[in-house]
This record gives structure tokens, sequence and C-alpha cells, in this order.
């Protein structure tokens, strides 16, 4: 475990956008998906959430932006406990995005009109520029490859102007030159003060993106710190077996 | 531009009908019998009537039960069936103001040419249908409670008959319209009791023919009843009354005598 | 079925000679089942969209009631308008029965339940692959609900169009509410039931014909707006 100078202010989020939960339990069918989390996460930066299959991570996730409901604990943003104004503030990126049936350029002004945003025009010409679509903004969304469709789910989500982006495994269909961009999108995102969270299983694309990991197996947090200690050092036998590659009970 | 359009269209449309947007525009419901709309005895008389009093005459036209029955929901102004006992029922409980003969035909039992039970030229008819039933030929009945229905069941009843018995094996009920039931009965071969007007103007007669015909209790009388207002405020007296004054007065009489289908007269005026 | 290629060459002489009465009977069975077959889209693919996305007690029985709605036979239909309309009746007052819009409630009732079961299902589909995502957005109901029926509209257009078959092709209701009046409430069907009636077998299969050939005009219509719409945004 990391000590007390554990997790690191950065400068550009805002205190809404720093996360706390506590003693978080998640039980269904009689088995504790989450057992007693506690986690704080500072108001910038990348934050990977690691660990095995059915560990937890995305439901975890889930409960977090508030598309799960918690058995018990505590989830607050700045403070403040989930609810809809909060809840606006959180964008979600699935693994595999929902895109309407409709244009690109659709699916992004979609977004914008729920939010209220008048003149979307400018906007949504910008938001593709950002992920590299603004040529097939009159395309199908359904036509794009895949690494597109992820590209146009991240367009998408930033059009909610969110403080805080969770990314649930964003890449794990993609070939590696299509991970890579989207990876390039996420840092530009968090250097510009967007506070993100990316549920991941490649360790690759963990040590490329993490400011500081969050290990977790079985429904528990197992580890958290810093990536560079956590990748050089780690403290616990499961996150060493799950970094070399070896099978993790 | 396309939407509008057709959103006039609807609307003119639909403020056409006997309802009370079409209070201006002089219009009558008729429940009638089918024989006189199937017969074309309507598209003839008519625009007759029209002409002379620019009233226009919708013709619902179905089975004398249901015509009587929707005339009792007040669902009509005139009432033209051919039912007499029913017709004076109806005066009698009051949804009627008067019953008028209007005019007749006569009904007659129409059968394959190969006449299974030998009824072909018999003037009786009581005796045919008690041939008919001895043999089991079939029969195709109306079963609706129409004119034609009641006329057949007193028939079947003065012959001292109840077919109902074999109903299914050679005695068969439609339940349907005089044309139905007659292409019914064409299809398999049994004998149909019709009246005049709807055989000769019947398009799909087969290789069937008239077998039995000229017999007095044959006789097919219709009645006209203006539906009473007291009953039915609905009711439109003036109109109505207008029509039926024009059916029997010598006018109306004497267009009913001058329709004719392959120069054949279908309906004999009898108006008193 | 000798009679059916006289009927066919009877359908054409009567479509070339512009017969008035036909082109009147064609424009008014339109005009009632297109009529009917919108109203009924408006209703039957909001109710749908309301039960494909909300969860509430009972929701399960008033889909199968729906779905068993969609069997009813046009006839019952028919009785049940005619004895709310009749001047006996409950809405007598209005002096609708025998009018071109008695017809228009009966088969709107009639189609309403199976463009509703129908577009519920489309809706249903679609609802659960953007389920998460739209609360995730926390997007208000009706948001929701728009968004599901346009992006659903080309599917539920399908449920449009079984739904105007079924109302262009029905008799039983039309003929009980509307009377078959000439020149004012007759339609495709109940003028082929008269002329069967009347004996005339080929021209009531030749207005069997002219009925087909138009509910083939409007299924290829809508197959076409389809076909041209799904290259433009639908995938």
């Amino acid at each position: 475990m990391a000590g007390a100078s554990w997790p690191p202010l950065r400068a550009g989020g805002a205190e809404r956008c720093s996360l706390a939960v506590n003693d978080l339990w998640y039980l269904a069918g009689g088995r504790a998906l989450l057992s007693g989390i506690n986690l704080t996460l500072g108001r910038s930066g990348i934050t990977v959430l690691m660990g095995p299959n059915g560990a937890g991570k995305s439901l975890l996730l889930r409960v977090v932006h508030g598309l799960a409901a918690p058995t018990s604990g505590a989830v607050t943003w700045g403070g403040r406990s989930l609810n809809e104004e909060t809840r606006r503030n959180i964008a979600l990126v699935f693994q595999k995005p929902a895109l309407l049936r409709r244009t690109v350029a659709a699916n992004v002004d979609f977004v914008l009109a729920a939010r209220g945003v008048k003149d979307r025009t400018d906007r949504r010409n910008e938001l593709l520029e950002t992920v590299d679509l603004a040529n097939r903004a009159d395309q199908p969304a359904r036509l794009l490859s895949g690494g597109e469709q992820q590209r146009l789910a991240l367009a998408r989500a930033l059009a909610t102007d969110p403080c805080v982006l969770l990314l649930d495994e964003p890449t794990a269909s993609l070939d590696p030159a299509s991970s890579l961009r989207i990876e390039q999108i996420i840092a530009l995102v968090a250097a510009r003060g967007v506070r993100v969270i990316l549920v991941t299983h490649d360790v690759g694309q963990a040590r490329r993106l993490a400011d500081d990991v969050v290990f977790m197996s079985h429904g528990q947090v197992v580890e958290m710190g810093f990536a560079d200690s956590f990748f050089s050092a780690p403290q616990s036998e499961r996150a060493r077996a799950f970094l070399d590659g070896r099978f993790v009970l | 531009m396309k939407l509008v359009a057709y959103a006039i269209a609807v609307s003119a449309i639909l403020a056409t009908g006997p309802g009370p947007a079409a209070a201006q525009d002089r219009s009558i419901l008729v429940q009638s019998t089918t024989s006189t709309a199937n017969s074309g005895l309507y598209d003839y008389l008519l625009p007759i009537f029209h002409d002379k009093t620019g009233i226009t005459v919708n013709v619902v036209a179905v089975g004398t039960g249901q015509a009587i029955k929707n005339a009792q929901n007040c669902d009509g102004d005139v009432l033209l069936v051919h039912a007499t006992p029913a017709e004076e029922k109806f005066v009698a409980d009051g949804f009627g103001v008067k019953r008028s003969d209007l005019m007749y035909n006569d009904f007659i039992i129409v059968g394959p040419a190969a006449d299974p039970a030998g009824v072909k030229g018999m003037k009786d008819a009581e005796a045919a249908l008690t041939k008919i039933a001895g043999s089991k030929s079939i029969f195709a009945s109306r079963g609706d409670d129409s004119g034609t229905h009641k006329k057949e069941q007193a028939l079947w009843k003065s012959a001292g008959i109840d077919p109902t018995g074999a109903s299914g094996s050679w005695y068969r009920e439609t339940g349907s319209g005089m044309g139905a039931t007659l292409n019914t009965g064409i299809g398999m071969g049994a004998y149909v009791l019709t009246d005049r007007a709807t055989w000769i103007s019947f398009a799909n007669k087969g290789d069937f023919e008239i077998v039995v015909e000229g017999a007095k209790n044959l006789f097919n009388q219709y009645g006209v009843i203006l539906v009473n207002p007291e009953k039915c405020p609905s009711v439109k007296t003036e109109e109505g009354q207008a029509f039926i004054d024009w059916l029997l007065s010598d006018d109306g009489q004497t267009a009913i005598a001058g329709y004719r289908v392959d120069g054949q007269q279908l309906f004999f005026p009898d108006a008193s | 079925m000798q009679d059916l290629g006289g009927a066919i060459q009877l359908a054409l002489s009567l479509i070339v000679s512009a017969d008035r009465n036909l082109a009147e009977i064609v424009s008014l069975s339109l005009l009632v089942s297109l009529t009917a077959t919108a109203l009924s889209c408006i209703i039957g693919v909001t109710l749908g969209a309301v039960l494909a996305t909300t969860r509430f007690a009972g929701r399960g029985a008033v889909i199968a009631v729906v779905n068993a709605l969609m069997g009813l036979p046009p006839v019952v239909i028919g009785l049940i308008v005619y004895l709310a309309l009749s001047r006996s009746g409950p809405l007598g007052f209005l002096g609708l029965l025998y009018t071109p819009t008695a017809m228009i409630i009966a088969q709107t009732i009639l189609v309403t339940p199976i463009v509703a079961a129908l577009s519920r299902q489309i809706l249903e589909d679609l609802h659960v692959e953007y389920d998460e995502y739209f609360r995730s957005l926390c997007l208000p109901h009706r948001n929701v609900v728009a968004a599901l029926i346009w992006d659903g509209r080309f599917s539920v257009l399908t449920a449009g169009l079984a739904g105007f078959g079924r109302a262009v092709a029905e008799v039983g209701a039309v003929i009980i509410v509307g009377g078959n009046i000439d020149h004012l409430t007759r339609v495709m069907t109940t003028a082929i039931a008269l002329e069967t009636s009347k004996g005339d077998l080929a021209l009531a299969l030749a207005l069997g014909t002219i009925l087909m050939a138009i509910a083939l005009f409007v299924n290829g219509l809508v197959y076409y707006i389809r076909c041209t719409a799904l290259r433009s945004a639908y995938a």
C-alpha cells in the first residue's frame, strides 16, 4: 500500500472531479462482487483500474458513475454524493459503444442537443477534429471501423464537456495501431485537465498512460499507488503474478 | 404542402357524412333489405327521386332482420324490407310511424339442372320442400333471420317439417346474405329459396335454373315505414316522408314498374 | 380458376377506362385506411415506446393484452364501434355512424394493437442496445423515447405497413360501421363483398386485383423510401 502522499494532487482539475469511495459493497446472487472498497482519487490525472477478469473493475466503474447502485457504501465526487447534477459531469465510454443509427455528425449533435447546446456546428466540428473523424462526418456511424467507432464514442463523451472521463476497456477489441490512436486522444484529454479513470487488461497500455494504478482482484482493491512504483515494485503477490502474466487465483 | 392537401381532402370527405356536419345537405338514410339493392333497383330509382327533390338517399343494405334491428337503434330514417309480420310488430312496438305496402315480387326455388329431388315444374312450394326433405337433397338456407329466411321457415312449418334437425347434413344454413347463399348453394348443388329479383340480376347462375315458381304462397311483399321520430329524434321526418310519399305516388309506382333487367320486370308496385 | 384471366383483363380495362366510380372507391379506401394507419401509428408507436422503455407492475399483462388484441376479428370491432356510434349508443349524438369517420375509427382500433405490439418489440430491442448509454447521459425519458422512435423509424414504418395491410384488406368492420353506402362509404373491400353477393365474381376478382396492386404499390413505395434512407444514415 502506498503512503499518505498518495494520491497526488495535480493542477487543472476541479475539486468536483475528485472521487472518494467509502466501504462500498455490491452483493448479487449471494456473492460479493465488490467487497469493502475504499478509494480516493485526486482531481486530475489518469488512473488505471487493473486486474484479472471478474475482479469487479467494470462494475466499480459503473457504480462510481451511478449506472449501478451499490448494496451499501458511499460514492462522492468532490464531497457531493451522486445525483443527476454530479453525474452530468461524468462521461462513460463502453468497450462496445452503442452508436446511434445516424451519421457521425448526428451522433455528436445528439449529445450536444441533449446538453442544451444551441450552436452545435462549430463545437461538433472541433470535437470531430480532436478524434480525427472530421472527414467522416456525413457517414453512417455504424459503417465506421472498430477504432473509428471508439473514437466517435470518445467525441460523444467529450461533447458533454465532462470533468471526469470513465473508460471501460475502450481498446479491448482493437488492433494495436487503433489502440494507440485512442491512447493518444486519452492522453490529450487528460492533459487538458479532464480526470480519466481507465479500466484495462493491457499492461503495456497501463504503463504508457497511467499516472497511478488501482489493482483489483476478487472484488477488492489489492493495491494502489503511483504507476512508476507499481510497475517497478508491486507490493502484492497477486499484482506481481498479474504483471508477469501468470495465472492469478 | 402535400400534407396540407391531404388534410384538406380528409376533412372534406369526413364532412360529407349524414351526420350533423351535413345538416344543410338534404339526405336520408334507408335501412333496406339486400334484394332491392343487389337487384339494382335503387341505382335506377334514387337518381329519379334526387332529380325531383334534391334529396340524397343513402342506402344501407343488410338482411331484413338486421335492418329492423338497426332501425330500432335509430340508425336510419326509413325502413324498406319484406317481412310483413315483423314490420307490423315494428310499428306496433312504436318504432315505426305507419307501414305501407310498396310493391311485390315472388319467391322461387332454384336448383341444379340435374334436379336430384325431382321437383322441377312443381307449383306447390310445400310439396316441393317435402320432396326435397324426403330425398335428403341438399338445401341451402339463409339462416340469418332475413325476410327470405323467415319466409322459408314459414314454408317448412306449413309443410310440417322441421329441417333444423338435419342442419349440417342435407339442410345447410349459410348464415349469409342472399347472394352469398346463392354462391354457396350453386357451389354445392343445393336447392335455394330466393326472391326473383335477386335471381334475375344474379350473375353467377352456373347450371342452376328455377325449379319451383308461381305458387300463391310464394308471394313476396315489400313494405316501407318511416322510423318514428318520437322514439328517434334524429329522424329526418320531412325528407323521409317525402321519399315514402314519392314511392307510393303514381310517379314512384310507375318508376318501380319501369325497372327491368334482361327485359324482365323485377318488382310489381301495389301501393293502395 | 378460369375466371382469373378474365378478372385481370377486366381489372385492366377498368383502370384504363378511368372509371369514375372505381376512382371514388379507391380514393376512399386509401383515405380511410391511410388515415387510420397514421392515427394508429401515433397512438401505437407511443404506446409501444412506453411499454418498451418503462417497467411497471402489470406490464407483462398489458403486453399480453396488446398482443392478443392483434387477433381481434374486424367484425367484433365493427360491432363494438357500431354499438358505440349508433343513435341509441353512448356516442350516437355525434351522428358518425355510416360515415368515413366511423370507418376510420373502427380501422384505427383494428390497427393500433398491431402497430403497438410490433413497435414495442422493435423499440425494446433498440432500447436494450441504447439503454446503458442513454442512462450514462442522464437523458430524460421523453428524449429516450424520441431517440428510439427516430432511430427505429424504418423498422417502425414496417409495423405501420403491416397495419395498413390489415386495414385496407378488412371488410368486416367497415361494412358494419360504414354500411357500404354508394358514393359515401363504399370502399374496395365492401365493393368486392357486394359484387360477390351479386354473383359477379369476375368484377369482384377484378376489384381484388386492383386492391392487391394498390397494396403492392404502397409497399413498394415504402421499401424504396427505406432503401434510400438506409444508404444515408442507417447501418
